[in-house]
């Protein structure tokens, strides 16, 4: 009966009515963009926005990983914990390795394709468990994700890890400089949303992803390679946080056991928020990054305003996520 | 008792009934049929509450009723068995029975008391299953069985069922009709579905029959036999079901089965197919099939050796089958053929994706092909967009076919053709695969309809508890042989634990 009410009120009003499901996000992050402009004139500033953004590459180049992750199902905790681990190791080479490199380009491509491959095998030990282990994802990383901090930790001696200042004058530039005014870190979460967006939406794995999610055996019984696609979106994942970390450290040049706490559901907030189904079966990397700037416009104007404290950022992000999440039902209840 | 009058349904647009009338008798078996489509889902869902009438009234004894949702018809006594099932697969069976009315004693469940009457419901429904299993862990019939033992725990006044005896075994039906007659006797008001005519005309007092939404037919069941139960439904004379057999022995052997087994479930079984053979196995539910041909694509563990034109080969993934020509349509169209919360055109392409993709998936290709497969197996879908989970069982079974065979296989294996499908696609569904020998492609039919085997193959291997018991062809291929096979009175002797 529920339903037959909701088919009776939605059908005469169908041709006015707003699809939230696809333009929710849109809106939303509109109406944020306008209220920004309104509230502060630096809001729209070029620095504040080249600021916002990017800021936001590190959580967004994690959070397109993660939609392919969620999509087929699945779920990766470790992600936050990961990226501090990556980073940690990262310096320890590129610091160990100075001596008998010297001050180069070539210590810092070392760094870069340190954090690659430790994401790459990180992504792949998650994988692995939880597609031949068979593990629930759950549980598979939230065990890496309190072993990849406590590596980081014990790395650290419980302090920080600091790269060396001459490396640091090499590197800064990839956090700090950019092409033709934009800088790096946006460029490359841009050509990643991209490539993401693509590969959900044009290609058989993104199908597969999606059929996976919806429906493991349909897949199965349909020549899909169920724990090769499944690994592969972990190892993808991983090799995203390597890339996350890779613009994360020059901003800083250091890393500690407080690096990336909380990234993992700041990722997943960001993949909810856009579209994407929580137990799978859908998703959209678009979403993904437009719930990303969401939440970082919201961090943003809080800060820029005296409307509302600062501290109050994490009940609003809450009040999003949760509001996402009742509109999208409220679709599907009238299909 | 319960009576519809006039009623009608649109669901948007699209009106599904047309002004019914219907009236359920206290002590009397009405039963309901029509095509896929028909709209006898929808009457049975109005009547119990799931969804309201856009036009007309339900009277209960002799009131006028609304009900709000189907807990308010429950209430009132109208209880509807579903033919997807409404259990809780992780809790146990007799939570089950008791799920939202458990019994209590003060603040505390009294599990004895649900214990004893789970006991007692079990017992008079002459199943083996233990109340205190896992749903997840019983196999269909039994669940259907754990169904109807629910309904009985609530003293239904009206009961509804949608196709009860799908995935029962004829013992299991024989059991269920047996329940229905002693209900009967009680005075409950029976409506029942079925696409078995047969069945029909053996226990229904009265007979309505639904095509396209109108109301056809109402008769008394002595007025009608199930030739013009099928013609009333279809609304066209039924000629032969089945296409008539053509001679194929003696040709190429195209797929080699050799002592394969699988697990505890099949043991040993040797099998050929011939090029532009239909050949067909046939065995009580149960008895292995579909567990030996999941072996034998790779989606299970076997031992034993596979040849395909005369080679060895390992197939150790659907992929593999597919890539050897061999291609196996799911008994369970619903859980593994198709994903019901997506559209037609994702769902055609899935098995065969990689014949769309260079890089990247080509949209128009999957358009036209989309367009093929709606012609040429005459799939009735409201719109292009639909979910395929609101398509009805017959388009959704048409559709997991032009799936399944736009992977251009040389060996199709069908586990269960025509499950839960009206008698008018029956018919469509029969002259296909029999087109599809006579292009030379290979087939093996899976039924538990004995008449479909019988109908459709020219030879019939039956199994029984994991073992070939018989082989027949040609003129032996009827059904005393083949129940004798099949019920371990004739042929190979196992040892066997049941």
């Amino acid at each position: 009966m529920t339903d037959t009410s909701a088919t009776q009120a939605k059908r005469p009003a169908s041709g006015f009515k707003i699809d939230f499901h696809v333009w929710g996000p849109i809106i939303a992050l509109i109406v944020l963009v306008i209220a920004g402009a309104l509230m502060n004139p630096n809001f729209l500033s070029y620095g504040n926005v080249t600021n916002v953004l990017a800021r936001s590459a590190f959580i967004g180049i994690i959070a397109v990983g993660m939609t392919f992750v969620i999509t087929s199902g699945g779920l990766d905790l470790s992600v936050g914990s990961m990226a501090a681990f990556i980073a940690g190791v990262m310096i320890l080479i590129m610091n160990a390795l100075l001596p008998s490199m010297g001050v180069g380009i070539g210590i810092v491509l070392v760094g870069m394709a340190s954090a690659l491959v430790v994401g790459l095998a990180a992504g792949l030990v998650n994988g692995l468990l939880i597609t031949q282990a068979r593990i629930e994802a759950f549980i598979v990383t939230l065990g890496t994700m309190g072993i990849f901090r406590s590596l980081i930790t014990w790395l650290a001696d419980g302090g920080t890890l600091s790269l060396d200042y001459s490396v640091r004058e090499i590197y800064r530039p990839v956090y700090y400089s950019g092409l033709f005014g934009v800088a790096w870190p946006i460029i490359v979460f841009a050509v990643i949303a991209i490539i993401g967006e693509m590969i959900m939406r044009h290609t058989a794995f993104g199908r597969h992803c999606a059929a996976i999610g919806s429906n493991e055996q349909v897949a199965r019984y349909s020549a899909v390679h169920v724990d090769r696609v499944r690994l592969a979106t972990y190892v993808f994942l991983g090799i995203l946080v390597g890339i996350a970390t890779i613009m994360y450290v020059p901003r800083l040049g250091s890393a500690s056991s407080a690096t990336g706490v909380l990234w993992e559901l700041e990722a997943i907030a960001a993949v909810i928020i856009g579209g994407t189904v929580l137990k799978g079966g859908f998703g959209r990397v678009w979403g993904t990054v437009v719930g990303v700037l969401i939440l970082s416009l919201i961090d943003n104007l809080l800060n820029l305003t005296d409307l509302v404290s600062p501290y109050l950022n994490g009940a609003i992000q809450g009040v999003i996520i949760i509001l996402a999440v009742v509109l999208q039902r409220q679709k599907k209840a009238a299909r | 008792m319960l009576a519809a009058q006039k009623v009608s349904r649109s669901f948007g647009p699209v009106q599904v009934l047309f002004d019914i009338d219907m009236t359920l008798r206290a002590g009397e078996v009405h039963a309901l049929i029509g095509e896929n489509g028909a709209g006898k889902s929808t009457l049975m869902k109005i009547l119990s509450g799931y969804l309201a009438p856009t036009h007309g009234d339900l009277m209960l004894d002799g009131k006028t009723v609304t009900f709000l949702s189907s807990e308010d018809a429950e209430d009132a006594g109208i209880i509807l068995i579903h033919q997807e099932f409404n259990l809780a697969e992780q809790l146990t069976v007799e939570q089950n029975i008791f799920l939202g009315r458990e019994i209590r004693k003060g603040f505390l469940l009294d599990h004895k008391a649900m214990r004893a009457e789970t006991e007692r419901l079990l017992r008079e429904l002459e199943t083996r299953v233990s109340p205190s299993a896992k749903v997840s862990d019983i196999s269909v019939s039994d669940k259907q069985m754990v169904e109807i033992a629910k309904a009985l725990s609530r003293n239904a006044r009206v009961l509804i069922m949608d196709e009860p005896t799908a995935v029962l075994t004829n013992r299991e039906a024989a059991i269920l009709f047996r329940q229905i007659e002693r209900l009967k006797q009680k005075g409950t008001a029976i409506l029942y579905t079925s696409h078995k005519l047969d069945e029909v005309a053996r226990i229904a007092d009265r007979i309505t029959v639904l095509r396209d939404g109108q109301n056809v037919a109402a008769v008394k069941a002595g007025e009608m036999n199930e030739d013009q139960m099928a013609q009333a439904m279809v609304g066209r004379e039924l000629s032969n079901l089945f296409p008539p057999k053509r001679d194929t022995a003696g040709g190429e052997t195209v797929i080699s089965v050799k002592n394969l087994s699988v697990g505890d479930i099949v043991h040993d079984v040797s099998f050929d197919l011939q090029r532009g053979e239909i050949l067909g196995f046939a065995g009580l539910v149960g008895s292995g099939r579909t567990e030996l041909m999941e072996g034998i694509i790779g989606v299970r563990e076997s031992s034993g050796t596979i040849e395909i034109g005369g080679r060895p080969m390992p197939l150790r993934s659907v992929k593999d089958a597919r890539r050897a020509g061999l291609v196996y349509l799911t008994e369970d169209r619903k859980g593994r053929g198709l994903i019901l919360t997506q559209g037609m055109r994702t769902n055609l392409t899935l098995l065969a994706l990689d014949k769309f993709t260079r890089g990247t998936i080509d949209g128009k290709a999957e358009e036209a092909a989309l367009d093929k497969a709606i012609k040429e197996f005459d799939v009735r879908a409201p719109t292009r967009q639909v979910l395929v989970g609101n398509l009805s069982g017959g388009n959704q079974q048409k559709l997991l076919l032009a799936k399944t065979m736009l992977a251009e296989p040389d060996i199709v294996i069908i586990d269960e053709p025509t499950r839960g499908i009206d008698i008018g696609t029956k018919q469509q569904i029969y002259e296909f695969i029999h087109k599809l020998a006579a292009s030379g492609k290979s087939v093996i039919v899976i039924s538990s309809e004995m008449a479909e085997v019988i109908g459709l193959a020219s030879r019939v291997v039956v199994m029984r508890s994991g073992r070939v018991t018989g082989e027949v062809s040609g003129d032996d291929v009827n059904e005393d042989v083949i129940v004798r096979y099949a019920m371990g009175l004739e042929g190979r002797k196992y040892q066997s634990d049941d």
